[in-house]
Protein backbone atom coordinates (compact mmCIF):
# COMPACT_ATOMS: atom_id res chain seq x y z
CA UNK A 1 0.00 0.00 0.00
CA UNK A 2 1.56 3.52 -1.23
CA UNK A 3 0.62 6.85 0.47
CA UNK A 4 -2.06 7.61 -1.96
CA UNK A 5 -4.14 3.98 -1.47
CA UNK A 6 -3.62 5.01 2.62
CA UNK A 7 -5.01 8.42 1.89
CA UNK A 8 -8.08 7.51 0.02
CA UNK A 9 -8.94 4.91 2.56
CA UNK A 10 -8.75 6.94 5.64
CA UNK A 11 -10.50 10.02 4.07
CA UNK A 12 -13.12 6.97 2.65
CA UNK A 13 -14.14 5.44 6.04
CA UNK A 14 -14.48 9.22 7.81
CA UNK A 15 -16.63 10.04 5.53
CA UNK A 16 -18.77 6.65 5.74
CA UNK A 17 -19.08 7.87 9.46
CA UNK A 18 -20.15 11.14 9.14
CA UNK A 19 -22.48 10.21 6.52
CA UNK A 20 -24.08 7.79 9.25
CA UNK A 21 -23.95 10.59 11.41
CA UNK A 22 -25.46 12.81 9.15
CA UNK A 23 -28.42 10.51 8.79
CA UNK A 24 -28.70 9.62 12.36
CA UNK A 25 -28.92 13.56 13.09
CA UNK A 26 -31.56 14.41 10.75
CA UNK A 27 -33.79 12.49 12.62
CA UNK A 28 -33.78 14.66 15.81
CA UNK A 29 -35.00 18.18 15.62
CA UNK A 30 -32.82 19.69 17.53
CA UNK A 31 -29.74 18.44 15.42
CA UNK A 32 -31.15 17.84 11.98
CA UNK A 33 -29.83 21.20 10.76
CA UNK A 34 -26.66 20.21 11.60
CA UNK A 35 -26.79 16.85 10.46
CA UNK A 36 -27.49 18.02 7.01
CA UNK A 37 -24.19 20.36 6.65
CA UNK A 38 -22.47 17.09 7.72
CA UNK A 39 -23.47 14.66 5.15
CA UNK A 40 -23.02 17.45 2.95
CA UNK A 41 -19.26 18.19 4.27
CA UNK A 42 -19.04 14.70 4.29
CA UNK A 43 -20.44 14.36 0.37
CA UNK A 44 -17.46 16.84 -0.21
CA UNK A 45 -15.07 15.07 1.47
CA UNK A 46 -15.28 12.07 -0.39
CA UNK A 47 -14.74 14.39 -3.80
CA UNK A 48 -11.52 15.65 -2.25
CA UNK A 49 -10.54 11.91 -1.30
CA UNK A 50 -11.13 10.69 -4.91
CA UNK A 51 -9.71 13.35 -6.43
CA UNK A 52 -6.37 13.54 -4.41
CA UNK A 53 -6.27 9.80 -4.86
CA UNK A 54 -6.02 10.01 -9.08
CA UNK A 55 -3.93 12.95 -8.98
CA UNK A 56 -1.24 11.02 -6.29
CA UNK A 57 -1.65 7.70 -8.87
CA UNK A 58 -2.49 7.81 -12.05
CA UNK A 59 -2.82 11.51 -12.54
CA UNK A 60 -5.46 13.48 -14.25
CA UNK A 61 -5.81 14.80 -17.75
CA UNK A 62 -6.32 18.47 -18.64
CA UNK A 63 -9.03 17.16 -20.60
CA UNK A 64 -10.76 15.42 -17.86
CA UNK A 65 -10.52 18.93 -16.17
CA UNK A 66 -12.27 20.82 -18.26
CA UNK A 67 -15.38 17.73 -18.29
CA UNK A 68 -15.43 17.96 -14.53
CA UNK A 69 -15.51 21.04 -14.18
CA UNK A 70 -18.22 21.89 -16.78
CA UNK A 71 -20.32 19.11 -15.60
CA UNK A 72 -20.07 20.41 -11.89
CA UNK A 73 -20.95 23.90 -12.20
CA UNK A 74 -23.56 23.61 -14.67
CA UNK A 75 -25.34 20.66 -12.34
CA UNK A 76 -25.10 22.28 -9.52
CA UNK A 77 -25.69 26.08 -10.35
CA UNK A 78 -28.88 24.60 -11.72
CA UNK A 79 -29.67 22.30 -8.50
CA UNK A 80 -28.95 25.67 -5.96
CA UNK A 81 -30.88 27.74 -7.91
CA UNK A 82 -33.98 25.40 -7.90
CA UNK A 83 -33.75 24.71 -4.02
CA UNK A 84 -33.73 28.81 -3.63
CA UNK A 85 -36.45 29.35 -5.95
CA UNK A 86 -39.12 26.72 -5.31
CA UNK A 87 -42.17 27.58 -3.28
CA UNK A 88 -42.48 25.34 -0.09
CA UNK A 89 -45.81 23.34 -1.01
CA UNK A 90 -44.06 22.42 -4.07
CA UNK A 91 -41.76 20.26 -1.63
CA UNK A 92 -42.65 16.35 -2.89
CA UNK A 93 -42.39 17.09 -7.01
CA UNK A 94 -39.14 18.80 -6.05
CA UNK A 95 -37.68 16.12 -4.23
CA UNK A 96 -38.98 13.55 -7.11
CA UNK A 97 -36.33 16.09 -9.59
CA UNK A 98 -33.91 15.54 -7.85
CA UNK A 99 -34.05 11.77 -7.54
CA UNK A 100 -34.60 11.32 -10.61
CA UNK A 101 -31.65 12.84 -11.47
CA UNK A 102 -29.71 10.75 -9.27
CA UNK A 103 -31.07 7.93 -11.23
CA UNK A 104 -30.39 8.87 -14.30
CA UNK A 105 -26.57 9.73 -13.45
CA UNK A 106 -25.39 5.93 -12.06
CA UNK A 107 -27.58 4.86 -15.59
CA UNK A 108 -25.31 7.16 -17.40
CA UNK A 109 -22.55 5.88 -15.72
CA UNK A 110 -23.08 2.19 -16.14
CA UNK A 111 -24.11 2.83 -19.69
CA UNK A 112 -20.92 4.53 -20.51
CA UNK A 113 -18.51 1.79 -18.82
CA UNK A 114 -20.78 -0.92 -21.07
CA UNK A 115 -20.37 1.25 -24.17
CA UNK A 116 -16.78 1.79 -23.53
CA UNK A 117 -14.99 -0.90 -21.48
CA UNK A 118 -12.53 1.50 -18.81
CA UNK A 119 -9.02 0.28 -20.21
CA UNK A 120 -7.43 -0.64 -16.85
CA UNK A 121 -10.63 -3.48 -15.84
CA UNK A 122 -9.68 -5.09 -19.37
CA UNK A 123 -6.57 -6.93 -17.74
CA UNK A 124 -7.64 -9.21 -15.78
CA UNK A 125 -10.48 -10.36 -17.79
CA UNK A 126 -11.44 -13.89 -16.10
CA UNK A 127 -14.76 -15.12 -16.47
CA UNK A 128 -16.13 -14.63 -12.65
CA UNK A 129 -14.92 -11.14 -12.79
CA UNK A 130 -16.39 -10.23 -16.23
CA UNK A 131 -20.02 -11.74 -15.37
CA UNK A 132 -19.70 -9.77 -11.94
CA UNK A 133 -18.94 -6.71 -13.97
CA UNK A 134 -21.71 -7.22 -17.01
CA UNK A 135 -24.32 -8.10 -13.87
CA UNK A 136 -23.64 -4.79 -11.80
CA UNK A 137 -24.16 -2.63 -15.24
CA UNK A 138 -27.48 -3.98 -15.33
CA UNK A 139 -28.10 -3.92 -12.31
CA UNK A 140 -27.45 -0.55 -12.27
CA UNK A 141 -29.19 0.69 -15.39
CA UNK A 142 -32.52 -0.95 -14.45
CA UNK A 143 -32.72 0.45 -11.04
CA UNK A 144 -31.02 3.93 -12.50
CA UNK A 145 -33.47 4.01 -15.39
CA UNK A 146 -36.89 3.51 -12.92
CA UNK A 147 -36.23 5.98 -11.22
CA UNK A 148 -35.55 8.57 -13.41
CA UNK A 149 -38.58 7.67 -15.72
CA UNK A 150 -41.04 6.83 -12.38
CA UNK A 151 -39.86 10.22 -10.70
CA UNK A 152 -40.30 12.17 -13.14
CA UNK A 153 -44.06 10.65 -14.04
CA UNK A 154 -44.15 11.10 -10.46
CA UNK A 155 -43.24 15.07 -10.61
CA UNK A 156 -45.62 15.83 -13.69
CA UNK A 157 -48.91 14.40 -11.62
CA UNK A 158 -48.01 16.48 -8.65
CA UNK A 159 -47.76 19.47 -10.98
CA UNK A 160 -50.45 18.71 -12.99
CA UNK A 161 -48.77 18.27 -15.71
CA UNK A 162 -49.98 14.67 -16.21
CA UNK A 163 -53.70 13.20 -15.56
CA UNK A 164 -54.36 9.30 -15.02
CA UNK A 165 -55.37 7.73 -18.21
CA UNK A 166 -58.38 5.82 -18.14
CA UNK A 167 -56.62 2.44 -19.23
CA UNK A 168 -53.81 2.54 -16.72
CA UNK A 169 -56.81 1.89 -14.19
CA UNK A 170 -57.87 -1.27 -16.05
CA UNK A 171 -56.36 -4.42 -15.80
CA UNK A 172 -54.52 -4.13 -18.80
CA UNK A 173 -51.91 -2.37 -17.48
CA UNK A 174 -50.82 -5.01 -15.48
CA UNK A 175 -49.83 -7.30 -18.84
CA UNK A 176 -48.21 -4.14 -20.15
CA UNK A 177 -46.17 -3.61 -17.24
CA UNK A 178 -45.20 -7.37 -17.00
CA UNK A 179 -44.31 -7.46 -20.56
CA UNK A 180 -42.04 -4.52 -19.79
CA UNK A 181 -40.59 -6.60 -16.89
CA UNK A 182 -40.04 -9.92 -19.18
CA UNK A 183 -38.61 -8.02 -21.74
CA UNK A 184 -36.34 -6.28 -19.20
CA UNK A 185 -35.64 -9.71 -18.13
CA UNK A 186 -34.53 -10.93 -21.39
CA UNK A 187 -32.51 -7.81 -22.69
CA UNK A 188 -30.89 -8.69 -18.81
CA UNK A 189 -29.66 -12.09 -19.75
CA UNK A 190 -28.81 -11.06 -23.49
CA UNK A 191 -26.49 -8.67 -22.15
CA UNK A 192 -24.83 -11.37 -19.79
CA UNK A 193 -24.29 -13.35 -22.54
CA UNK A 194 -22.01 -11.01 -23.65
CA UNK A 195 -23.99 -9.13 -27.06
CA UNK A 196 -23.16 -5.78 -25.95
CA UNK A 197 -26.08 -4.14 -28.07
CA UNK A 198 -29.63 -5.06 -26.25
CA UNK A 199 -28.18 -2.69 -23.33
CA UNK A 200 -30.24 -0.05 -25.78
CA UNK A 201 -33.01 -2.69 -25.04
CA UNK A 202 -32.55 -2.73 -21.61
CA UNK A 203 -32.84 1.26 -21.42
CA UNK A 204 -35.90 1.89 -23.24
CA UNK A 205 -38.00 -1.31 -21.77
CA UNK A 206 -37.01 -0.32 -18.27
CA UNK A 207 -37.71 3.37 -18.82
CA UNK A 208 -41.42 2.47 -19.92
CA UNK A 209 -41.44 0.04 -17.01
CA UNK A 210 -40.64 2.91 -14.66
CA UNK A 211 -43.33 4.81 -16.50
CA UNK A 212 -45.84 2.26 -16.62
CA UNK A 213 -45.61 1.27 -12.63
CA UNK A 214 -45.98 5.18 -11.51
CA UNK A 215 -48.84 6.45 -13.96
CA UNK A 216 -51.60 4.84 -12.60
CA UNK A 217 -51.04 5.18 -8.97
CA UNK A 218 -53.12 7.97 -7.88
CA UNK A 219 -51.92 11.66 -6.49
CA UNK A 220 -52.23 11.14 -2.59
CA UNK A 221 -50.40 7.91 -3.09
CA UNK A 222 -47.17 9.77 -4.46
CA UNK A 223 -45.60 10.53 -1.53
CA UNK A 224 -45.22 6.79 -0.71
CA UNK A 225 -43.86 5.90 -4.48
CA UNK A 226 -40.93 8.99 -4.28
CA UNK A 227 -39.83 7.65 -0.59
CA UNK A 228 -39.84 3.70 -2.53
CA UNK A 229 -37.63 5.79 -5.30
CA UNK A 230 -35.45 7.42 -3.21
CA UNK A 231 -35.21 4.08 -1.78
CA UNK A 232 -34.28 2.62 -5.53
CA UNK A 233 -31.54 5.59 -6.50
CA UNK A 234 -29.87 4.28 -3.25
CA UNK A 235 -29.82 0.74 -4.81
CA UNK A 236 -28.72 2.03 -7.87
CA UNK A 237 -25.67 4.08 -6.66
CA UNK A 238 -24.97 1.08 -4.38
CA UNK A 239 -24.45 -1.14 -8.00
CA UNK A 240 -22.92 1.74 -9.46
CA UNK A 241 -20.47 1.19 -6.64
CA UNK A 242 -19.91 -2.14 -8.13
CA UNK A 243 -19.33 -0.65 -11.46
CA UNK A 244 -16.25 1.25 -10.60
CA UNK A 245 -14.94 -0.64 -7.62
CA UNK A 246 -15.80 1.44 -4.82
CA UNK A 247 -16.76 0.53 -1.36
CA UNK A 248 -17.90 4.45 -0.53
CA UNK A 249 -20.67 4.36 -2.97
CA UNK A 250 -21.73 0.55 -2.15
CA UNK A 251 -22.16 1.72 1.55
CA UNK A 252 -23.41 5.11 1.08
CA UNK A 253 -25.88 3.79 -1.41
CA UNK A 254 -27.06 1.20 0.59
CA UNK A 255 -27.64 3.06 3.60
CA UNK A 256 -29.79 5.50 1.10
CA UNK A 257 -31.63 2.37 -0.18
CA UNK A 258 -31.97 0.84 3.37
CA UNK A 259 -32.93 4.04 5.11
CA UNK A 260 -35.60 4.92 2.26
CA UNK A 261 -37.10 1.21 2.79
CA UNK A 262 -38.23 2.21 5.98
CA UNK A 263 -39.71 5.22 6.06
CA UNK A 264 -41.29 4.26 3.22
CA UNK A 265 -43.46 1.40 5.14
CA UNK A 266 -43.99 4.12 7.82
CA UNK A 267 -45.85 6.64 5.25
CA UNK A 268 -47.63 3.43 4.21
CA UNK A 269 -48.33 2.59 7.94
CA UNK A 270 -49.72 6.54 8.35
CA UNK A 271 -52.14 6.00 5.87
CA UNK A 272 -53.08 2.90 6.41
CA UNK A 273 -51.99 1.93 3.18
CA UNK A 274 -49.27 -1.45 2.14
CA UNK A 275 -47.04 -0.91 -0.05
CA UNK A 276 -48.58 -4.07 -2.72
CA UNK A 277 -51.83 -1.79 -2.60
CA UNK A 278 -49.98 1.74 -3.56
CA UNK A 279 -48.05 -0.17 -6.19
CA UNK A 280 -50.41 -2.42 -7.41
CA UNK A 281 -53.77 -1.53 -6.94
CA UNK A 282 -54.16 1.71 -8.62
CA UNK A 283 -55.51 5.03 -7.55
CA UNK A 284 -57.85 3.92 -4.22
CA UNK A 285 -60.54 5.94 -5.18
CA UNK A 286 -61.69 3.58 -8.62
CA UNK A 287 -61.80 1.15 -6.84
CA UNK A 288 -63.31 1.72 -3.45
CA UNK A 289 -66.61 3.92 -5.10
CA UNK A 290 -68.69 0.93 -4.89
CA UNK A 291 -67.44 -0.75 -1.82
CA UNK A 292 -69.92 -0.34 1.37
CA UNK A 293 -68.09 2.75 2.79
CA UNK A 294 -70.02 4.93 0.43
CA UNK A 295 -73.65 6.36 0.82
CA UNK A 296 -75.49 9.56 1.37
CA UNK A 297 -74.92 12.40 3.62
CA UNK A 298 -78.37 12.89 5.94
CA UNK A 299 -77.69 15.59 8.56
CA UNK A 300 -75.21 18.16 7.08
CA UNK A 301 -75.51 21.56 9.20
CA UNK A 302 -73.48 23.96 6.91
CA UNK A 303 -72.99 27.46 8.59
CA UNK A 304 -71.98 30.64 7.78
CA UNK A 305 -68.31 32.47 8.65
CA UNK A 306 -70.31 34.46 10.66
CA UNK A 307 -71.32 31.90 12.71
CA UNK A 308 -67.74 30.14 13.23
CA UNK A 309 -66.44 33.66 13.90
CA UNK A 310 -68.81 34.02 17.00
CA UNK A 311 -68.16 30.40 17.91
CA UNK A 312 -64.26 30.93 18.05
CA UNK A 313 -64.81 33.91 20.02
CA UNK A 314 -66.39 32.56 22.97
CA UNK A 315 -63.99 29.68 23.16
CA UNK A 316 -61.21 28.60 25.32
CA UNK A 317 -59.13 26.50 23.40
CA UNK A 318 -58.91 25.53 19.81
CA UNK A 319 -57.57 23.07 18.13
CA UNK A 320 -56.88 23.59 14.48
CA UNK A 321 -56.60 20.17 11.87
CA UNK A 322 -54.45 21.41 8.91
CA UNK A 323 -54.75 18.82 6.08
CA UNK A 324 -53.55 18.12 2.06
CA UNK A 325 -56.72 21.25 1.27
CA UNK A 326 -55.00 23.47 3.22
CA UNK A 327 -51.50 23.06 1.43
CA UNK A 328 -52.81 22.78 -2.09
CA UNK A 329 -55.09 26.21 -1.24
CA UNK A 330 -51.31 27.48 0.24
CA UNK A 331 -53.39 29.02 3.02
CA UNK A 332 -50.95 28.65 5.43
CA UNK A 333 -50.16 31.99 5.93
CA UNK A 334 -53.40 33.17 6.37
CA UNK A 335 -54.26 30.24 9.03
CA UNK A 336 -51.49 31.90 10.98
CA UNK A 337 -53.07 35.34 11.18
CA UNK A 338 -56.18 33.91 12.17
CA UNK A 339 -54.96 32.02 15.08
CA UNK A 340 -52.59 35.26 15.90
CA UNK A 341 -55.97 36.89 16.68
CA UNK A 342 -57.15 34.21 18.76
CA UNK A 343 -54.14 34.34 20.64
CA UNK A 344 -54.41 37.46 21.78
CA UNK A 345 -58.10 37.09 22.65
CA UNK A 346 -56.17 34.57 25.19
CA UNK A 347 -57.85 31.47 23.76
CA UNK A 348 -55.49 28.73 23.98
CA UNK A 349 -54.79 27.11 19.89
CA UNK A 350 -53.00 24.46 19.20
CA UNK A 351 -52.55 21.96 15.57
CA UNK A 352 -53.36 18.93 15.64
CA UNK A 353 -50.92 17.32 12.96
CA UNK A 354 -51.75 13.63 11.79
CA UNK A 355 -48.78 11.58 10.49
CA UNK A 356 -49.55 11.86 6.83
CA UNK A 357 -51.31 15.62 6.94
CA UNK A 358 -49.81 17.38 3.84
CA UNK A 359 -48.73 16.39 0.62
CA UNK A 360 -45.96 14.14 2.37
CA UNK A 361 -45.49 13.16 6.10
CA UNK A 362 -43.85 16.43 7.83
CA UNK A 363 -44.92 18.17 5.06
CA UNK A 364 -47.48 19.96 7.28
CA UNK A 365 -44.62 21.22 10.06
CA UNK A 366 -42.79 22.12 7.54
CA UNK A 367 -45.74 24.58 6.24
CA UNK A 368 -45.94 25.59 9.26
CA UNK A 369 -43.20 26.52 10.59
CA UNK A 370 -42.54 28.63 7.22
CA UNK A 371 -45.37 30.67 8.36
CA UNK A 372 -44.28 30.96 11.88
CA UNK A 373 -45.79 29.04 13.83
CA UNK A 374 -44.24 28.18 16.84
CA UNK A 375 -42.59 24.67 17.02
CA UNK A 376 -44.57 24.00 20.49
CA UNK A 377 -48.04 24.11 18.97
CA UNK A 378 -47.75 21.52 16.44
CA UNK A 379 -48.95 18.46 18.24
CA UNK A 380 -48.38 14.80 17.51
CA UNK A 381 -51.40 13.01 17.10
CA UNK A 382 -51.25 10.70 20.12
CA UNK A 383 -50.58 13.72 22.23
CA UNK A 384 -53.03 15.63 21.15
CA UNK A 385 -55.93 12.93 20.97
CA UNK A 386 -56.48 13.07 25.02
CA UNK A 387 -57.39 17.22 24.95
CA UNK A 388 -60.34 16.67 22.29
CA UNK A 389 -63.36 16.18 24.83
CA UNK A 390 -61.98 19.40 26.63
CA UNK A 391 -62.25 21.61 23.46
CA UNK A 392 -64.23 23.70 22.99
CA UNK A 393 -63.95 23.94 18.74
CA UNK A 394 -61.70 22.35 16.34
CA UNK A 395 -61.20 23.50 13.02
CA UNK A 396 -60.78 21.24 10.18
CA UNK A 397 -58.81 22.95 7.48
CA UNK A 398 -59.20 20.82 4.12
CA UNK A 399 -58.47 17.41 5.84
CA UNK A 400 -60.85 14.61 5.39
CA UNK A 401 -60.29 10.98 5.93
CA UNK A 402 -57.82 11.79 8.95
CA UNK A 403 -60.92 12.96 10.76
CA UNK A 404 -63.04 10.42 9.47
CA UNK A 405 -64.55 8.57 12.88
CA UNK A 406 -65.48 5.50 10.67
CA UNK A 407 -61.70 4.13 10.78
CA UNK A 408 -62.28 3.95 14.61
CA UNK A 409 -66.18 2.36 15.23
CA UNK A 410 -67.12 0.86 11.30
CA UNK A 411 -64.90 -2.39 10.75
CA UNK A 412 -66.37 -2.78 7.59
CA UNK A 413 -64.68 0.65 6.21
CA UNK A 414 -61.66 0.64 4.17
CA UNK A 415 -60.54 3.05 6.49
CA UNK A 416 -60.72 0.79 9.37
CA UNK A 417 -57.88 0.74 11.87
CA UNK A 418 -56.09 4.01 10.25
CA UNK A 419 -54.83 6.23 13.28
CA UNK A 420 -57.45 9.04 12.95
CA UNK A 421 -58.16 11.82 14.99
CA UNK A 422 -60.53 12.21 17.47
CA UNK A 423 -62.18 15.84 16.55
CA UNK A 424 -65.75 14.58 16.95
CA UNK A 425 -65.05 14.43 21.21
CA UNK A 426 -65.12 18.28 20.97
CA UNK A 427 -67.54 20.56 21.85
CA UNK A 428 -67.96 22.41 18.18
CA UNK A 429 -66.53 21.03 14.92
CA UNK A 430 -66.15 23.23 12.01
CA UNK A 431 -65.61 21.58 8.35
CA UNK A 432 -64.15 23.93 6.16
CA UNK A 433 -64.19 22.66 2.81
CA UNK A 434 -64.66 23.31 -0.96
CA UNK A 435 -67.80 20.89 -1.44
CA UNK A 436 -69.12 17.61 -0.47
CA UNK A 437 -66.52 15.60 -2.30
CA UNK A 438 -64.94 12.76 -0.80
CA UNK A 439 -61.04 12.70 0.38
CA UNK A 440 -59.07 10.77 -1.58
CA UNK A 441 -60.23 7.42 -0.20
CA UNK A 442 -63.28 8.26 -1.78
CA UNK A 443 -65.13 7.36 1.49
CA UNK A 444 -68.08 9.12 3.07
CA UNK A 445 -67.21 10.31 6.23
CA UNK A 446 -69.62 9.74 8.83
CA UNK A 447 -67.77 13.18 10.87
CA UNK A 448 -69.89 15.57 8.78
CA UNK A 449 -73.21 13.83 9.49
CA UNK A 450 -72.71 14.45 13.44
CA UNK A 451 -74.67 17.31 15.53
CA UNK A 452 -71.73 18.60 16.48
CA UNK A 453 -69.95 19.47 12.97
CA UNK A 454 -71.17 22.44 10.92
CA UNK A 455 -69.75 22.39 7.29
CA UNK A 456 -68.49 25.89 6.05
CA UNK A 457 -68.62 25.45 2.56
CA UNK A 458 -65.40 27.72 0.48
CA UNK A 459 -61.71 27.51 -0.76
CA UNK A 460 -59.76 27.07 2.38
CA UNK A 461 -58.04 30.53 1.88
CA UNK A 462 -60.91 32.37 1.01
CA UNK A 463 -62.69 31.41 4.02
CA UNK A 464 -60.09 32.38 6.32
CA UNK A 465 -59.68 35.68 4.95
CA UNK A 466 -63.71 36.44 5.40
CA UNK A 467 -63.02 34.81 8.95
CA UNK A 468 -60.12 37.53 9.95
CA UNK A 469 -62.73 40.19 8.68
CA UNK A 470 -65.33 38.93 11.12
CA UNK A 471 -62.85 38.28 13.62
CA UNK A 472 -62.04 41.93 13.25
CA UNK A 473 -65.67 42.97 13.48
CA UNK A 474 -65.85 41.74 16.58
CA UNK A 475 -62.65 42.92 18.17
CA UNK A 476 -60.97 39.78 18.64
CA UNK A 477 -57.49 40.22 18.98
CA UNK A 478 -57.13 44.01 18.40
CA UNK A 479 -55.69 45.48 22.44
CA UNK B 1 -11.49 -5.43 -4.11
CA UNK B 2 -12.71 -9.17 -3.81
CA UNK B 3 -16.48 -9.18 -4.89
CA UNK B 4 -17.06 -11.24 -1.68
CA UNK B 5 -15.72 -8.35 -0.08
CA UNK B 6 -18.16 -5.85 -1.63
CA UNK B 7 -21.36 -8.18 -1.06
CA UNK B 8 -20.12 -7.80 2.64
CA UNK B 9 -19.79 -4.05 2.31
CA UNK B 10 -23.27 -4.23 0.71
CA UNK B 11 -24.76 -6.10 3.29
CA UNK B 12 -23.57 -4.18 6.43
CA UNK B 13 -24.26 -0.73 4.48
CA UNK B 14 -27.79 -2.17 4.50
CA UNK B 15 -27.96 -2.88 7.93
CA UNK B 16 -26.30 0.49 8.99
CA UNK B 17 -28.83 2.10 6.84
CA UNK B 18 -32.02 0.02 8.23
CA UNK B 19 -30.76 0.74 11.97
CA UNK B 20 -30.26 4.13 10.97
CA UNK B 21 -33.88 5.29 10.48
CA UNK B 22 -35.31 3.30 13.55
CA UNK B 23 -37.03 6.02 15.51
CA UNK B 24 -37.75 9.29 13.58
CA UNK B 25 -40.80 12.02 14.35
CA UNK B 26 -43.28 12.35 11.38
CA UNK B 27 -42.10 16.31 11.77
CA UNK B 28 -39.04 15.27 9.86
CA UNK B 29 -39.96 12.91 7.38
CA UNK B 30 -39.71 15.17 4.73
CA UNK B 31 -36.59 16.61 5.41
CA UNK B 32 -35.32 12.66 5.98
CA UNK B 33 -36.40 12.04 2.68
CA UNK B 34 -35.03 15.04 1.22
CA UNK B 35 -31.61 14.74 2.82
CA UNK B 36 -31.48 10.85 2.13
CA UNK B 37 -31.71 11.38 -1.67
CA UNK B 38 -29.15 14.07 -1.64
CA UNK B 39 -27.03 11.76 -0.22
CA UNK B 40 -27.72 9.21 -3.19
CA UNK B 41 -26.13 11.55 -5.30
CA UNK B 42 -23.29 10.10 -4.22
CA UNK B 43 -22.78 8.63 -7.76
CA UNK B 44 -20.96 11.76 -8.60
CA UNK B 45 -18.30 9.50 -7.62
CA UNK B 46 -18.45 7.32 -10.33
CA UNK B 47 -19.19 9.85 -12.46
CA UNK B 48 -15.88 11.13 -11.69
CA UNK B 49 -14.02 8.04 -11.74
CA UNK B 50 -15.31 7.40 -15.57
CA UNK B 51 -14.14 11.18 -16.45
CA UNK B 52 -10.46 10.20 -14.80
CA UNK B 53 -10.74 6.74 -16.55
CA UNK B 54 -11.80 8.37 -19.76
CA UNK B 55 -8.62 8.85 -21.29
CA UNK B 56 -9.16 11.39 -23.82
CA UNK B 57 -12.48 9.14 -25.17
CA UNK B 58 -14.29 12.01 -26.08
CA UNK B 59 -17.89 10.40 -26.03
CA UNK B 60 -16.90 9.20 -22.76
CA UNK B 61 -15.73 12.36 -21.52
CA UNK B 62 -19.16 13.66 -22.51
CA UNK B 63 -21.38 11.18 -20.61
CA UNK B 64 -19.27 11.42 -17.67
CA UNK B 65 -19.81 14.96 -17.75
CA UNK B 66 -23.52 14.71 -17.89
CA UNK B 67 -23.97 12.27 -15.34
CA UNK B 68 -21.62 14.25 -13.16
CA UNK B 69 -24.02 17.19 -13.88
CA UNK B 70 -27.23 15.26 -13.07
CA UNK B 71 -25.83 13.86 -9.54
CA UNK B 72 -24.61 16.78 -8.86
CA UNK B 73 -27.78 18.93 -9.54
CA UNK B 74 -29.14 16.29 -7.25
CA UNK B 75 -26.61 16.47 -4.26
CA UNK B 76 -26.75 20.24 -4.53
CA UNK B 77 -30.04 20.87 -5.10
CA UNK B 78 -31.06 18.27 -2.04
CA UNK B 79 -28.82 19.55 0.40
CA UNK B 80 -29.76 23.17 0.20
CA UNK B 81 -33.74 22.66 -0.17
CA UNK B 82 -33.22 20.58 3.22
CA UNK B 83 -31.45 22.95 4.89
CA UNK B 84 -33.87 25.43 3.30
CA UNK B 85 -36.84 23.54 5.38
CA UNK B 86 -35.09 22.57 8.92
CA UNK B 87 -34.42 26.80 9.17
CA UNK B 88 -37.48 26.77 9.14
CA UNK B 89 -37.61 24.42 12.21
CA UNK B 90 -34.98 26.19 13.97
CA UNK B 91 -35.78 29.61 13.79
CA UNK B 92 -39.34 29.33 15.64
CA UNK B 93 -38.11 29.58 19.45
CA UNK B 94 -36.05 32.62 18.79
CA UNK B 95 -38.93 34.59 17.00
CA UNK B 96 -41.47 33.64 19.17
CA UNK B 97 -39.61 36.15 22.11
Amino acid sequence: MNLPVIIKFIIDLLAVLLLALGIKGLSKVKSARDANRLAAFAMSLSVIGLLSYYLGTSGIAIQSWIWIIIGSIIGSLFGAILAKKVPMTSMPETVALFNGCGGMSSLLVALGVAIFPISSSSENLDFFKSLINQVSISVSIFVGAITFTGSIVAMAKLQGWLSTPGWTQSKVRHFVNIVFAVASLIAFFDLINGNTSSIWLLVIVSSLLGIGVTLPIGGADMPVVISLLNSYSGIAAAAAGFVVDSQLLIVAGAMVGAAGLILTQVMCKGMNRSLVSVLFGGSLSAQSTASSGSGEYTNITSCSVEECALTLEAANKVIIVPGYGLAVAQAQHTLREVTKKLEQNGIEVVYAIHPVAGRMPGHMNVLLAEADVPYEQLKEMDVVNPDFPATDVVLVLGANDVVNPQAKNDSSSPLYGMPVLDVQEARTVFVIKRGMSAGYSGIKNDLFDLPNTSMVFGDAKKVLNDLIGELKDLGVGEK
Amino acid sequence: MSFISLLWVLLLGSLLGLELIGKVPPTLHTPLMSGANAISGITMLAALTLIVKAEGNVPLLIIGSVSLGFALFNVVGGFFVTDRMLSMFSRKPSNKK
